[in-house]
């Protein structure tokens, strides 16, 4: 039972929770909303989750809140609990960097879609998470603005892109966070941190106001410590946007019922398909342990695990380190100094394009966008680009077989628990590994989940399972993954994310 | 394919209007070499018979009504701009012709 | 720069050498918004307020298609005679320049919606040419960069402003397959071509085309190879070196500048120098071509497919719906209208060269005679506009006006003095016609009684004019007819009153 009146106690409980509080009138949100930002001043000067902390408009959000449900007027379930943005999101009225620092202090004239149905939902927006640079990398290292510290250990990295929203939740900074994923930018932090992060289909979310790193792979989904609180976010921000012409035309999935429903019924007549070509090898040991005990929960609640081959995989690193950099190096084209963002001047625009971009971005984006360039420019295109494509026609081809023999398909969500700060930055490709995973599911457009599996016994860190369902079926992902959560938090008498060690709270 | 010589490195960075030192580009070199290297495979098992997939969740026809939506005020237009002048986004002189 | 320079005219030019020619035009559409976000798609307003984060490439910011854009180019497309594509999709165009808000354009690669077409044209004398179209695709336009400093060109700029109120504005570019064999004919037929689609785009409503406000755009390429020898097939000689001139910005500019470039480079070929692969810019005020700056290399643009937009696939029925709003070919138009209306060539010539077709067309269809509707559009109201150093269609009035205006003449409520008074009111915005005639009190007064008493009152000051008819000299009464219509202000009916006059003198008339 939380103690809503300790704020300590208040920060550990889950969004839903938190929302029943909130409605059973046993916190304001005010109140909710200074715990928590008395906990990010307390701890996030070690973490660095936020680059950006949105205190007075958060405060008057929930104060809003706290009116209306004293004067009875009818609120969203969410409204009045917290939520931490990735930066990557604009959001007027805070700045908005990406991460980089050619966009340092940028105030957007407009919010995205996204943001406008979580300022629609009432919920106070307690700032903007860390993230490497444009979205490009695994560790969050690449941040122009400094790392994000894992809070299972300092010394470790966070995972990326969105190490700052997935460091949020493990440290209770924040009970639910938005984050984007363009090859495992929310389900690989979520792994390393022990939390639950989701890719929706492509098109679930809309991308409007969402900088682009790969418009054809990004998506932004939820980021949450539970299953069931990430399904609420998801139908927070789901939906049809006339302004992302990608959008899908159709009702945002019942997350919320698909978790109830897992949680209640079991999973007799699933079908669990490992994918062989994703099943562990080279994986750390303790990966592949945890992994294997989750099939065990997955069989023992009534499940059939079969085993499927999709041998298209082993070119899915190269078919999207190639369309990823191309679609990125025409989408950062727009960071040319003149209407916006860092400016270095010289006698000439030419001139003063060259050098501002050579000074605003980091190694890994100015590596990324001359691959990009190259893979797209006359000669190679068909080569590079267009081979990719194709690959990623493979790839899909190889989902839609492996989706008739099973309803759901798993792996470990990343190779090894999280690395320590510093280990790969001056290797990308050893970087590009943490990604192998779950790569493929942006080139095919489908959704997909990470959430919780364990602590590796060799270094007690986390151990991120990974679920995949076809194209529209998000709600499956909701359903399997609750009721595999059920019984990993019976096994363990609480949420994994409990047993995290306690950070130092310096103020 | 892959071997990029530092002077392609160099034209591909004027492409990309990025300014890069001999250093930073010897750097690059080497690291964009090696991804190539990884990526080649790709053009080896893609061939002929399989259609290129550029939007993954198909769907086409997706237009909008012709009606006029609200511009932005041109004091939020111009807010984010480095230079600005007489309501225009300013910019050092051009040594390209004109479009 | 050689000394070889225009020595050579045109007509030498084509003596010497075989023309291949091709153009492009791009179309400005004339839609409600742009082509892939809301802002507002109009000309002339206060720089940056038309622009939102899509047109202004903002971060995060995405393109979502104007439907009536593409309506709008594939009945361009059909009336060029193309095939319509089941399946296109958009592409970036990607380079960097600072009139380009996203640093790339959104334009159509290897997928143009239309392609593989054919254009009807009749050139002054009535010679019919087949010009071959390439393809017609969809792209949006860029901002304006305007230079400051130096002469106002780019040349000499200390810096550049820029307003993006333009860019994102929905353009069809149309180009042709290269032209061969019209001769010294090719500026003539350059010239038809350009005004062949300005009339296409104007008779489907998709574009006013005019070319002084940028809605129609020309760039022509020019080259010139050997003349056959006898025996020796032109078609199979290669190609020589082609210069495109851009910034041609009205028909008279199509055909001179293709008259400068054909000497210019007959000129250097003369020499036996080499032409220049290169872009060129077209100077009215000195009617020549200057080089555009030489690039080491062809800008690599590195097309793809845009990700962020859906694939266009027009269904086939509605491509034949479409195919059935288009209007009549102007050309074919202009003979059906020319023999219904009885003009004979120079008068219809004329009228097509005042623009003055659609306003005389209007007014017969709205009941007119087309000698009248002539009378007045080709002749008041284009010696006002030319007073006012305007288009016909900048005048406030309309084909009904006019059409109204002649049937008060005709039902003999006003006679041309009067009507050209009650025009004078329309165009200074009084109202129609009828309007003015009513407030004004224009109309010509045939009462018999107030007739007989103006007649009268002006016998009574020239008697001596009554003695005069009966001595046979009818003329006299004309100084009686000025009076009264001096005392009516023109608005007596001077053939009443003649008769009237001629009674008083007992004589017939």
């Amino acid at each position: 039972m939380t103690d809503w009146t300790n704020p300590a106690e208040a920060t550990r409980a889950s969004a839903l929770e938190m929302s029943d509080a909130l409605r059973a009138g046993a916190i304001t949100s005010v109140a909710l909303v200074q715990a928590h930002l008395d906990r990010i001043a307390a701890v996030d000067a070690a973490v660095h989750a936020f680059l950006h902390i949105n205190t007075d408009d958060a405060l008057a959000t929930a104060a809003g809140v706290d009116a209306d449900r004293a004067a009875g007027v009818g609120l969203p379930l969410l409204a009045g609990v917290p939520i931490a943005i990735k930066d990557i999101l604009v959001t007027k009225g805070m700045p908005t960097t990406a991460g980089s620092k050619i966009l340092e202090g940028w105030m957007p004239p407009y919010d995205a879609t996204v943001t406008t149905k979580v300022r629609a939902a009432r919920m106070p927006i307690l700032g903007k998470t860390n993230m490497d640079e444009f979205a490009m990398g695994s560790s969050t290292e690449h941040s122009a603005y400094g790392a994000t510290h894992n809070p299972w250990d300092l010394d470790r990295i966070p995972g990326g892109s969105g190490g700052g929203s997935a460091a949020s939740l493990a440290a209770w900074e924040a009970p639910l966070a938005i984050g984007s994923d363009t090859g495992g930018s929310i389900r690989q932090p979520a792994a390393v941190t022990g939390t639950v992060g989701v890719k929706p289909t492509y098109g679930g979310v809309s991308r409007y106001g969402a900088i682009a790193l790969a418009s054809s792979l990004d998506q932004l989904g939820p980021c949450a410590r539970t299953v069931a609180d990430a399904a609420a976010l998801h139908e927070v921000m789901g939906g049809h946007d006339v302004m992302d012409a990608t959008s899908l035309d159709e009702p945002v999935p019942s997350c919320l019922d698909a978790v109830r429903d897992g949680a209640t019924h079991g999973l007799k007549g699933v079908r669990v398909g490992v994918v062989k070509e994703l099943s562990g090898e080279g994986y750390q040991a303790g990966v592949k342990q945890r992994f294997e005990e989750a099939l065990d929960h997955l069989r023992a609640a009534g499940a059939e695990i079969v085993e499927v081959s999709c041998p298209s995989f082993q070119y899915a690193m190269g078919a999207y380190y190639v369309i990823l950099p191309s679609e990125a190096s025409s989408n950062l084209a727009k960071f040319d100094s003149v209407r916006f963002g860092l400016r270095v001047e010289r006698d000439t625009i030419e001139k003063t394009m060259s050098a501002t971009r050579a000074e605003g971005f980091g190694d890994e984006v100015k590596r990324r966008l001359v691959l990009g360039t190259y893979a797209l420019s006359a000669g190679y295109r068909d080569a590079y680009y267009g081979s990719a494509q194709k690959v990623r026609t493979l790839i899909q081809r190889d989902f839609t077989a492996a989706f008739e023999k099973a309803d759901v398909l798993v792996s470990p969500t990343t190779p090894t628990t999280p690395f320590k700060l510093g280990e790969r930055i001056d290797d990308p490709l050893a970087m590009y590994l943490n990604d192998v995973a779950t790569i493929p599911a942006n080139l095919a457009g489908i959704p997909g989940m990470s959430l919780p599996a364990g602590l590796a016994p060799e270094d007690g860190l986390p151990v991120g399972f990974q679920l995949l369902a076809p194209a529209h079926e998000d709600a499956r992902l909701y359903r399997i993954g609750a009721a595999l959560e059920k019984a990993l938090v019976a096994e363990w008498g609480g949420a994994l994310v409990s047993k995290a060690p306690e950070l130092e709270e310096t103020r | 394919m892959s071997n990029l010589r530092r002077a392609d490195v160099a034209r591909l960075a004027a492409l990309a209007r990025i300014d890069m030192s001999d250093d930073d580009l010897d750097r690059l070199s080497g690291q964009i070499d090696a991804i190539v290297d990884a990526v080649a495979l790709v053009s080896e098992v893609a061939n002929e018979d399989v259609p290129a997939t550029s939007h993954p969740i198909p769907m086409s026809n997706v237009h909008r009504v012709d009606e006029v939506r609200p511009s932005l005020a041109p004091a939020d237009a111009l807010a984010a701009a480095p230079e600005a002048e007489d309501g225009r986004f300013r910019v050092p002189r051009i040594l390209g012709e004109e479009a | 720069m050689s000394a070889a320079t225009h020595l050579v005219g045109y007509d030498d030019a084509m003596a010497a050498f075989d023309p291949v020619f091709g153009i492009e035009v791009h179309v400005e559409l004339n839609t409600k918004t742009k082509m892939f976000c809301g802002c507002e798609n109009t000309f002339g307003s206060e720089p940056n307020t038309q622009v939102c984060p899509v047109c202004l490439g903002l971060p995060g910011s995405m393109p979502v298609t104007n439907e009536k854009a593409v309506e709008s180019a594939i009945r361009l497309g059909l009336s060029l005679g193309c095939s319509i594509r089941e399946s296109s999709r958009f592409a970036r165009k990607n380079y960097f320049y600072p009139d380009l808000a996203k640093d790339y354009q959104i334009s159509q690669y290897d997928e143009p919606t239309s392609y593989e077409g054919e254009l009807e044209v009749v050139l002054d004398d009535g010679t019919v040419v087949m010009i071959g179209i390439e393809r017609a695709h969809m792209e949006e336009d860029a901002g304006k960069n305007t230079h400051v400093g130096g002469s106002g060109g780019i040349q000499g700029a200390s810096h550049s402003l820029v307003d993006y109120n333009r860019g994102g504005v929905p353009l069809v570019e149309i180009v042709t397959k290269p032209i061969e064999g019209m001769g010294e004919r090719t500026a003539e037929v350059a010239r038809a071509y350009v005004a062949t689609i300005r009339d296409i785009v104007r008779a489907l409503g998709i574009s006013d085309g005019r070319m002084e406000q940028g809605r129609l755009r020309a760039d022509v390429n020019l080259s010139l190879r050997a003349k056959a020898g006898p025996g020796e097939d032109q078609s199979a000689i290669e190609f020589g070196k082609r210069s495109e001139t851009k910034n041609v910005n009205s028909l008279r500019a199509v055909e001179r500048s293709i008259h400068y470039e054909a000497g210019r480079q007959a000129a250097l070929l003369l020499a036996g120098e080499p032409v220049v692969q290169e872009t060129r810019h077209w100077h009215e005020d000195t009617s020549s071509t200057t080089p555009g700056r030489s690039k080491e290399e062809a800008e690599d643009y590195r097309y793809f497919p845009e990700p962020d937009l859906l694939p266009v696939e027009p269904s086939r029925e509605w491509v034949e719906e479409l195919r059935k709003t288009l209007p009549e070919h102007p050309a074919k138009m202009r003979a059906r209208l020319q023999a219904d209306w009885g003009f004979a060539d120079l008068e219809m010539r004329d009228v097509v060269a005042a623009d003055a077709l659609d306003f005389i067309a209007d007014t017969v269809a709205a009941g007119t005679t087309p000698q009248a509707a002539r009378k007045w559009w080709m002749g008041e109201l284009a010696r006002v506009a030319n007073e006012k150093d305007v288009a016909l269609t900048d005048l406030p009035v309309t084909a009904a006006d006019i059409a109204e205006l002649q049937g008060l003449i005709d039902a003999g409520t006003i006679n041309d003095k009067l009507a050209r008074q009650a025009l004078e009111g329309t165009l200074a915005g009084e109202g129609s016609p009828a309007a003015v005639v009513a407030a004004r009190g224009l109309v010509v007064v045939s009462d018999d009684s107030a007739l007989e008493a103006a007649v009268d009152e002006a016998l009574a000051s020239q008697p001596e004019v009554l003695d005069r008819i009966r001595e046979g000299k009818l003329q006299a009464a004309g100084a009686i007819v000025g009076a009264v219509m001096k005392a009516t202000k023109g608005q007596a009916d001077a053939g009443r009153v003649r008769e009237i006059i001629l009674a008083r003198a007992g004589v017939e008339g």
